[in-house]
């Protein structure tokens, strides 16, 4: 049976990243569709007429967005290499870090990422009191999802990819090794592993694009 | 097999308990409720719950769960009977995806146009904007789960009472029988669901309760 999975997606979001990940590792033939988000495309528009936003998964003309509910409707539709654990509880825990990613973590880094002086202060204790709740989690873990990486990984996976990044723009260390040694060693061997490491984003475009956000930001503020 | 203990952490008051009561009654789960003294949190709170630290929380087996859709999720997994989410992996993401859309696009501009102070009828004109595109998740079916509740009616579902509060405390209109025909007549049916009804607080002590909370909101003397 023919099955046509197409990605709407752009080569810097990491929430679409998120959706490139899960379909890789469940090894999911998928076409790429490249959007301009500064002049969305009638596709984007009459697949996501409610916001509008990338990453679209248009599974057999059926399209599906917002990347963590994608990322259960590929486990559910293509059972290999299942993300979320079997037992009740255990999913509910995936859910819940998944959701502490985008509600808390993202907020936080974003935070330090755009203020300055006193403001980046209180963003910084706003990250560490984050990370403590996620170096608790990774005790006696290799990753979230135990000895291999699942739906919480993937979801909390951007710090992986994107902090550096963060780093490197601001001059400062966000995730200290030092204070954080199970998220650190987390972030290392998550973006060691092939398919995560392969769709990586190439470094220096992604530095110069989020370098001009942050000018954009400041300069606006 | 070993005896079950299921405890439901919440507040009187909250909407977001309130899901999760509707959902352990629709599928006569029995559970010990324990209210909260909100706004003390108790030490049992901040132990089952402490990166968001509020209510509801689920306590099943002595293993906590927070965040009321979520809860939701795990209940609909845990005790088979009644389900709440369809079958088919594409209805269950739209699903899903309507109550991230209510939670992060109708509730805060509802709470908006009942925390502010002069621009309550703009927020109100985004909220009813953003309500009004829940009914295309309704499509012509009585409930959200088609013939009977599901999952996205009791999401979505506390919006009835509450929304009638803030219409009634802020002078605005959020839920208009007029613009949002399916919508009203969607919420009259699901109120009047016998087991939905019955956990619904009296509605005098919600808008008295809610008064005092839009006086601190607005700071507002009257």
């Amino acid at each position: 049976m023919a099955e046509e999975v197409k990605l709407l997606t752009t080569w810097s979001s990491p929430f679409a990243l998120r959706v490139v990940w899960a379909l890789k590792l469940k090894g999911v033939q998928f076409d790429s569709i490249e959007e301009d988000l500064s002049n969305k495309s009638p596709l984007l528009l009459q697949y996501n007429p409610v916001h509008k936003k990338i990453p679209v998964l248009v599974h057999n003309g059926k399209p599906i967005s917002e990347s963590l509910v994608i990322l259960e409707y590929v486990d559910e539709t293509w059972r290999q290499y299942p993300l979320l654990p079997d037992g009740p509880y255990d999913r509910a825990r995936a859910h819940f870090w998944a959701k502490f990613s985008d509600d808390k973590v993202s907020p936080s880094i974003w935070g330090v990422f755009i203020k300055q002086g006193k403001e980046r202060e209180e963003a910084f204790d706003q990250i560490f009191e984050n990370l403590k709740f996620l170096e608790e989690e990774l005790k006696g873990k290799r990753f979230f999802g135990g000895e291999k990486i699942g739906f919480a990984d993937l979801a909390l996976g951007w710090i992986a990819e994107r902090v550096c990044v963060l780093e490197e723009i601001i001059g400062v260390k966000i995730v200290e090794e030092e204070k954080f040694p199970l998220v650190s060693a987390w972030m290392q061997e998550f973006v060691k592993v092939p398919i995560i490491k392969e769709s990586l984003p190439p470094h220096e475009k992604l530095v110069t694009k989020i370098r001009g956000i942050r000018e954009k930001f400041l300069g606006a503020a | 097999m070993a005896e079950e203990s299921v405890k439901l952490l919440g507040y009187w008051a909250s909407p977001f308990a309130l899901r999760v009561k509707w959902a352990l009654k629709l599928k006569g789960v029995h559970y010990e409720y324990v209210e909260e003294n909100l706004p003390n949190k108790s030490p049992l709170l901040l132990r089952y719950n402490p990166v968001y630290k509020k209510i509801p929380v689920l306590v099943h087996n002595g293993k906590p769960l927070a965040e009321s859709l979520l809860i939701i999720e795990y209940i609909d997994e845990a005790w088979k009977q009644n389900p709440l989410l369809p079958d088919d992996p594409y209805e269950r993401a739209n699903a899903r995806l309507w109550a991230k859309f209510f939670d992060e696009k109708c509730v805060p501009e509802v709470m908006g146009a009942f925390a502010s102070k002069g621009e309550e009828q703009e927020k109100a004109a985004k909220a009813r904007e953003n309500l009004k595109m829940l009914e295309r998740a309704l499509e012509g079916k009585p409930f959200f789960g088609g013939d009977k509740i599901g999952f996205l009616d009791i999401a979505v579902g506390w919006i009835g009472i509450w929304g009638r509060i803030v219409e009634e405390i802020a002078g605005v209109s959020l839920i208009d029988a007029e613009t949002m025909p399916l919508l009203t007549a969607w919420l009259n049916n699901f109120l009047e669901v016998p087991v939905i009804k019955a956990c619904i607080p009296s509605w005098h002590e919600l808008l008295e309760h809610n008064k005092g909370f839009h006086k601190i909101l607005t700071g507002s003397s009257t």
